[in-house]
């Protein structure tokens, strides 16, 4: 679904990943964990097609497609979604105006319908009582004073509403309190399905609790520098990235 | 690539303003050029009243003694006054008693405006179109007038100026130049003496207007100076909303647009007034477009009376425009919203005067500056208050968003108060359009258009708030069109 070959990126001319290789097959869910500073958001921001991110080797294929090619709202209308790590706060566009702005957006480069307001009006309803947000939330402008918890959740929300194919999910679990650990969780794992592929990137052993990685690769300086089992996520949380830095260096 | 044919893309749509045809209905015009004998004739074409010509031939004598402003922000090419002609008209036909009689181009040019919400149905005479009353001015002479008679019932007059001086002409006396005199600024001196046609509204007392009052301006014939004229009187208590839009076809030569607005409220009344305005700005360089100098002000001369100016300017090469509030009445109300959007080589220098004459009256500023390109976007306001306003107070908020690292925006409140106890608040910010909230949105699945215009309308949401339900709507997609390509 996803293959990343040798990939190396620049921003300000400062080389950030360094060669990364990462395949990510459909139905499969993969975890990246790594020391601050790695680069793991740069992999998320460079696959989302941010500007001032300079590919200069390397390859990304996303189901057959070459997705560097892509600007970034086709790469989202082809099911890529990002899940910011600070998501951004957008005055004056109501929430719910936002995301339903994005889903006709992305419907209509696929060539689909727009969803009629009454249709969007009972999805939403659905999809924000699941992770227990409160629709006069969805009234205020988007993210605009949120708490960093309410404002992953409506990373969610909108990666549940906009249904997309492959989802990178950079720290979505920090900030967020133990029952919404939980929702937020679930509503990930709703989302897990045969044709469907994950990139978890967090810090955490918890939230690999409850959504359950096939593999983990750890990111170190710009680089996949070891990857293994669900297991590798104890190890971690015992010894630490010491070895795999030492390693790298 | 993608984003490479969406460029020339882009492009090509820049140089194809939408509106910018010309239509051929025969026109008949006055000599070129400006003297006293211009002022007799287009008086004389009006069949008025000698006081009306008397009127004209001072302001004409008035204007000769002005000099044109030249401290407002702007830089354009000086107006040739000899080489322009003052009076066109339609070749006039007989008396319409349907729509259907109306002059299938003109219906046509109606059609290709995309007039903006139903107005189009209501001048083809759908039968479900919505209540709006439409004085449609073509070039100079109003040629349809709707739902008249639906408003005559409740004993509103909606009407041609010309109309209004034949029907009316004790209204017309009593008011017209009481608001902006002969005297008071260049453009309005030529106005009062060459003024062609405009709008005519008047709501008794007590009445509240059953319906929103619209008029499309438009200019078309060439070379034509457009000088409308509009008066709207709201008497005791009465309420009215107006709604003003333009379009204007690709010109070459720029072309001068110098309306005068008068509002009067008298006790208790209140006015609302928003305007839409997306005349031709000129090509990529800057050439063509419109010069829009007009004086538009609102006179709340009785206690408790409100006036609130709503305008959307995306258009026009130049403007040069400050809807003002006189707040003469005890406790009167002013209210001005206001989105200026420029792009490529567009100069806007606008803003409102509050002048608070009567005792606690309190006004209201929202103006949200939108700069694009190599656009200037100037926000000129005044807040003044007066020695009898004790307790006058007023708010202003102007907010800027630029776009781009080659457009400027500029914000010069001016502030005189001759009372202690006025309080003024002021509160201005500027920022930059985010690339991170772009990107952000891009993500999302929305292309950098879409992206640009609805952070854009975000930025403006609280003035597009203020507008009447469905021009809000045509005002949001008239900020994406005059944002197009103005992003990397
Ligand atoms: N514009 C820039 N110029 C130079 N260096 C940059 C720029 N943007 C990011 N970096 C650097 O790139 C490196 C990788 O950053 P990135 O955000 O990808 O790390 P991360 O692995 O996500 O870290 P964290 O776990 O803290 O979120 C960091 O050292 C960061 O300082
Ligand atoms: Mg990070």
């Amino acid at each position: 679904m996803l293959n990343i070959e040798n990939l190396t990126v620049s921003v300000d001319d400062k080389t950030i990943l360094k060669g990364l290789n990462l395949n990510v097959p459909a139905g499969e869910v993969h975890a990246i964990m790594g020391p601050n500073g790695a680069g793991k958001s740069t992999l998320g921001y460079t696959l989302a097609g941010r500007p001032n991110y300079e590919v200069t080797q390397g390859a990304v294929d996303f189901n057959g497609e070459d997705l560097l090619e892509k600007d970034v709202h086709e790469r989202a209308a082809a099911g890529l979604y990002l899940s910011f790590q600070y998501p951004l706060e957008i005055p004056g566009v109501p929430a719910m105006t936002f995301i339903r702005t994005a889903l006709n957006a992305q419907r209509k480069l696929r060539g689909e319908e727009e969803m009629s307001a009454p249709e969007f009006l009972k999805t939403i309803r659905d999809v924000a009582k699941t992770l227990k947000i409160d629709m006069d939330m969805l009234k205020r402008p988007l993210n605009v004073g949120f708490s960093g918890g309410e404002k992953k959740r409506m990373e969610v929300l909108q990666m549940a509403l906009l249904q997309p194919k492959f989802l990178i999910l950079d720290e979505t679990d920090s900030g967020l309190d133990i029952d919404a650990l939980k929702v937020v969780s679930d509503g990930v794992n709703a989302l897990r399905s045969d044709d469907r592929g994950m990139l978890v990137i967090t810090h955490y052993q918890r939230l690999l609790d409850h959504i359950k990685p096939d593999r983990i690769h750890i990111l170190v300086d710009g680089r996949i520098v070891h990857s293994g089992g669900p297991e590798l996520a104890l190890e971690l949380e015992a010894h630490g990235y010491d070895r795999y830095v030492n390693e790298a260096a | 690539m993608a984003a490479v044919k969406e460029t020339i893309e882009t492009v090509q749509k820049l140089e194809t303003y939408a509106h910018g045809f010309v239509t051929d209905i025969e026109t008949e015009y006055a000599p070129k050029g400006l003297n006293a004998d211009i002022v007799r004739f287009i008086s004389a074409k009006k069949n008025e009243p000698q006081w009306m010509l008397d009127y004209r031939l001072a302001a004409f004598e008035r204007w000769q003694s002005m000099d044109e402003p030249d401290w407002a922000k702007v830089h354009y090419q000086k107006v040739d006054y000899q080489d322009l002609y003052y009076y066109a008209a339609p070749k006039p036909k007989p008396k319409l008693n349907s729509l259907d009689e109306v002059d299938p181009e003109l219906l046509a040019v109606y059609a290709k405006l995309g007039i903006p919400l139903k107005e189009q149905e209501v001048l083809a005479g759908v039968a479900t179109a919505p209540k709006y009353a439409v004085d449609a001015v073509f070039d100079s002479v109003s040629v349809v007038t709707t739902f008249k008679d639906e408003l005559k019932k409740s004993g509103v007059i909606f009407c041609s100026i010309s109309e209004a001086l034949r029907e009316h002409p004790e209204l017309v006396k009593e008011y017209l130049g009481s608001v902006v005199p002969v005297s008071d600024n260049y453009f309005a001196a030529l106005n009062a003496a060459v003024f062609s046609d405009g709008s005519f509204v008047y709501v008794p007392p007590g009445v509240r207007c059953p319906m929103e009052l619209s008029t499309y301006f438009r200019i078309n014939a060439e070379n034509t100076g457009q000088f409308e004229r509009t008066l709207i009187i709201a008497d005791k208590g009465a309420y009215v909303s107006y709604l003003e839009g333009c379009t204007a076809p690709m010109r070459d030569e720029n072309q001068l647009h110098a309306a005068v607005v008068e509002l009067v409220a008298l006790e208790d009344a209140s006015i609302k007034y928003s305007t839409v305005q997306n005349w031709y700005p000129g090509d990529a360089e800057g050439k063509g477009g419109i010069y829009n100098f007009v004086t538009k002000r609102a006179d709340c001369r009785g206690a408790r009376s409100k006036v609130s100016w709503t305008q959307v300017e995306t258009g026009s090469a130049v403007t040069w425009k400050y809807p003002s509030c006189i707040l003469r009445g005890d406790d009167s109300v002013g209210e001005f919203y206001s989105i200026a959007v420029t792009n490529g080589m567009q100069q806007a220098d606008t803003g409102t005067k509050m002048i608070h004459l009567g005792k606690n009256t309190r006004s209201r500023i929202i103006s949200k500056g939108v700069s694009a390109g190599k656009s200037s976007n100037t926000y000129r306001g005044l807040v003044s208050a007066h020695a009898r306003a004790g307790g006058a107070r007023n708010f202003t908020q102007c907010d800027s968003l630029l776009i781009g690292k080659t457009c400027a925006a500029h914000t010069v409140p001016y502030v005189e108060s001759d009372t202690a106890s006025a309080q003024f608040e002021h509160e201005a910010t500027t920022t930059r359009l985010s690339e991170d909230q772009l990107f952000y949105a891009m993500q999302r699945g929305l292309s950098q258009e879409e992206a640009v215009a609805l952070l854009v309308n975000g930025f403006v949401r609280e003035v597009l708030q203020e507008l009447p339900m469905e021009f809000a709507v045509e005002a949001q997609k008239l900020l994406a069109i005059s944002l197009e390509g103005s992003v990397g």
